[in-house]
């Protein structure tokens, strides 16, 4: 079974249209690469899944664990097991990272998951209020390991983090997709979009897509897509692997 | 000024209305109160009071530096627990230091309003509390203000000296209890902060649909003084107008101001009014106001007369319902050369994008709004006793505090 399934998804915010006719199915136990050019509708394939509310459905049905989520609350899907790393996550006055935590499960143990994410500095301070870039990343990671969901999805999780924290990400990555079991075991899926690949060094992703204007036009081997697109481009790419 | 000259002021001052807020019909109210029976430890008191007062962040557990506790307009206990602090009623007071000559009506003009008038006609009561000179206070000094008869003017004079080089913390609860259906609190209070004195005043207002309340405040802070004042209102009132005023007089002479007000009702016009006259003075007032229903204006001014002060201003309001207004007036006035005042005022909804990010983790709209709220009256309070901190978070937190 796929524990994800995007049909026909189109969607606009406004008056553009920003998905067309989109399609997607995540297994079980897999993690999915998403590459294309800024603007290309990446992020907002990710907003839409996680139910932003400022997107339009047109048509199309986003299906998870079996169940049509297409209208679903924000908090619904997370209950269901939907999580994601914001790119650039808002700050939030007057919540300590350590008491959003409990929030988010009060069965997790904050302490450990500071402590490997190398954070049990930032447990007393604000949620991302004065963060730098690579620290923001970070307390995504922290929070995705407290709310442990069956399906993350990664906003660019590299950027903006030095070489030692993205190895630090990418085995918080590996934790959360469960890639320490063998692949018949591993029940929980993900989705990233990086933009240089160089998180996938740290991590295992089974499949890649490169998406343009608002479509997958290629999808194939991780690291053959990234070969591909360093070497001629995301158009010159999806022209070489996938050629219409 | 004589006792003579006080009364003759106040009663040509009997009809001044007041500068700011709704005006209240003072003849509405009774002035009389009965006598409540005095005890000899907060401990011994009615369950009922020492039930509001830990509402109001007091504890009368006796683990404090002293206590003073005034029901209606009886002083029911007024005990020092440690040597550092003298504390007493204010007609004691009175007797025992001449008239304190040097203190009475000094920082509040007795003909400032009505109100004060009506307060300088009454028979005196409130608190004396002076911090003797080189002591430090670790436990507050806890007082608790009960308004607990219907239809009362509750007139209250309080004293706050912090001799040189003594640290003093003062938490005062202002409450009624829930059957009090009507009343109304008239408080002055006068602080004097000597050199290189650090004070922290925490005053947690906790009142009916049907009370007024007009508290008079005038503070003057010498050389190397400190104040802390924090004000917290969470509960329903029907009017609330005061506008302490702080002279920072020494050089290097400090005061910060902290409000905290989630508003569901009513008139609330609060605010803080600092002079900054001597050199290397310097001032911070921060307000967060929260309000799903009624009015609240929130004032700020500080007045800079002397080249060096610094002085900064932040009035932010979350406004979470139609029914609300949050009307915030920053003022900064400059009065010398090489000065640095600041201000910063916003008045605005939830963000979207933090409500989305808690609803992404699980967090339900009506939760996600209840923990932006808290963090938003999450003020970070400097200078004060760890448990002292520790209570006012506990009063920040606990209340059912939700959007429209």
């Amino acid at each position: 079974m796929h524990l994800l399934e995007i049909v026909d998804l189109s969607v606009g915010i406004g008056n553009k249209q920003v998905l067309k006719n989109f399609n997607l199915k995540i297994g079980q136990g897999e993690t999915h690469a998403l590459f294309g050019p800024n603007g290309t509708g990446k992020t907002t394939l990710l907003n839409v899944i996680a139910g932003i509310p400022r997107y339009t459905v047109e048509s199309g049905q986003i299906v998870f664990k079996g169940e049509d989520i297409t209208h679903m609350s924000m908090d619904e899907r997370a209950r269901l097991g939907i999580g994601m790393a914001f790119q650039r996550p808002p700050a939030i006055r007057g919540l300590r990272l350590k008491d959003l935590i409990k929030i988010i499960n009060p069965k997790a143990d904050a302490q450990e998951i500071l402590k490997r994410m190398d954070f049990t500095a930032f447990a007393e301070r604000d949620v991302n209020r004065g963060f730098s870039g690579g620290e923001v990343k970070r307390s995504e990671m922290v929070q995705l390991l407290a709310q442990q969901p069956d399906f993350v999805m990664l906003d660019e999780p590299d950027s903006g983090v030095d070489l030692e924290n993205i190895k630090l990400i990418g085995e918080a990555i590996n934790t959360l997709t469960q890639k320490d079991l063998r692949p018949s075991a591993r029940t929980k899926s993900g989705i990233i979009i990086t933009h240089f690949g160089h998180i996938l060094e740290y991590m295992k992703a089974d499949r890649a897509h490169v998406m343009l204007n608002g479509s997958i036009v290629c999808s194939g081997n991780p690291a053959e897509i990234l070969g591909q697109i360093k070497k001629s481009g995301y158009e010159g790419c999806a022209a070489c692997l996938c050629p219409a | 000024m004589s006792m003579s000259g006080i009364e003759e002021k106040a009663r040509l001052a009997r009809e001044k209305k007041a500068l700011y807020g709704t005006d209240v019909d003072m003849q509405s109210y009774e002035s009389e109160a009965k006598p409540q029976s005095v005890v000899e430890n907060a401990e011994d008191l009615p369950s009922v009071v020492k039930k509001a007062a830990l509402d109001v962040g007091v504890k009368l557990d006796g683990e404090s530096s002293g206590e003073y506790v005034q029901m209606d307009q009886t002083p029911v206990v007024a005990k020092s627990l440690y040597e550092g602090v003298e504390i007493m009623d204010i007609a004691s007071a009175l007797k025992k230091y001449d008239g304190l000559a040097d203190y009475w009506w000094k920082l509040v003009a007795p003909d400032a309003d009505k109100y004060t008038a009506d307060v300088a006609a009454a028979p005196p009561a409130g608190y004396f509390i002076r911090a003797k000179k080189g002591m430090k206070t670790v436990f507050p000094v806890k007082s608790c203000l009960y308004l607990g008869s219907t239809n009362l003017n509750q007139r209250v004079h309080n004293i706050i000296i912090a001799e040189e080089g003594s640290e003093l913390h003062v938490i005062t609860g202002c409450t009624t209890p829930a059957h009090v259906q009507r009343g109304l609190h008239v408080g002055v209070s006068e602080f004097f902060i000597q050199k290189d004195a650090k004070v922290s005043f925490t005053m947690v207002h906790s009142w009916s649909k049907e009370v007024e309340v007009r508290p008079r405040t005038g503070i003057t802070i010498a050389e190397g003084g400190s104040l802390s004042n924090n004000y917290i209102l969470l509960r329903p009132v029907k009017t609330i107008q005061t506008f302490p005023t702080a002279t920072l007089a020494g050089r290097g002479a400090v005061a910060s101001f902290n409000t905290v007000i989630y508003s569901t009702m009513g008139n609330i016009d609060v605010g803080s009014n600092v002079n900054l006259n001597a050199p290397e003075t310097s001032a911070e007032s921060i307000s967060r106001v929260v309000s799903v229903g009624g009015e609240v204006i929130a004032r700020g001014r500080m007045t800079g007369r002397v080249p060096g002060a610094r002085a900064h201003l932040e009035c932010v309001g979350l406004l979470l319902s139609d029914k609300g207004r949050i009307y915030s007036i920053p003022e900064l006035d400059g009065q010398s050369r090489d000065l640095d005042m600041s201000h910063e005022a916003a008045v605005g909804r939830i963000s979207e994008e933090e409500l989305e990010y808690l609803m992404s983790r699980g967090l339900n709209s009506e939760e996600a709004t209840s923990v932006i709220v808290r963090g938003f009256l999450d003020v970070e309070i400097k200078g004060l006793p760890e448990d002292l901190k520790q209570e006012i978070k506990n009063i920040t937190q606990r209340e059912d505090l939700k959007g429209s």
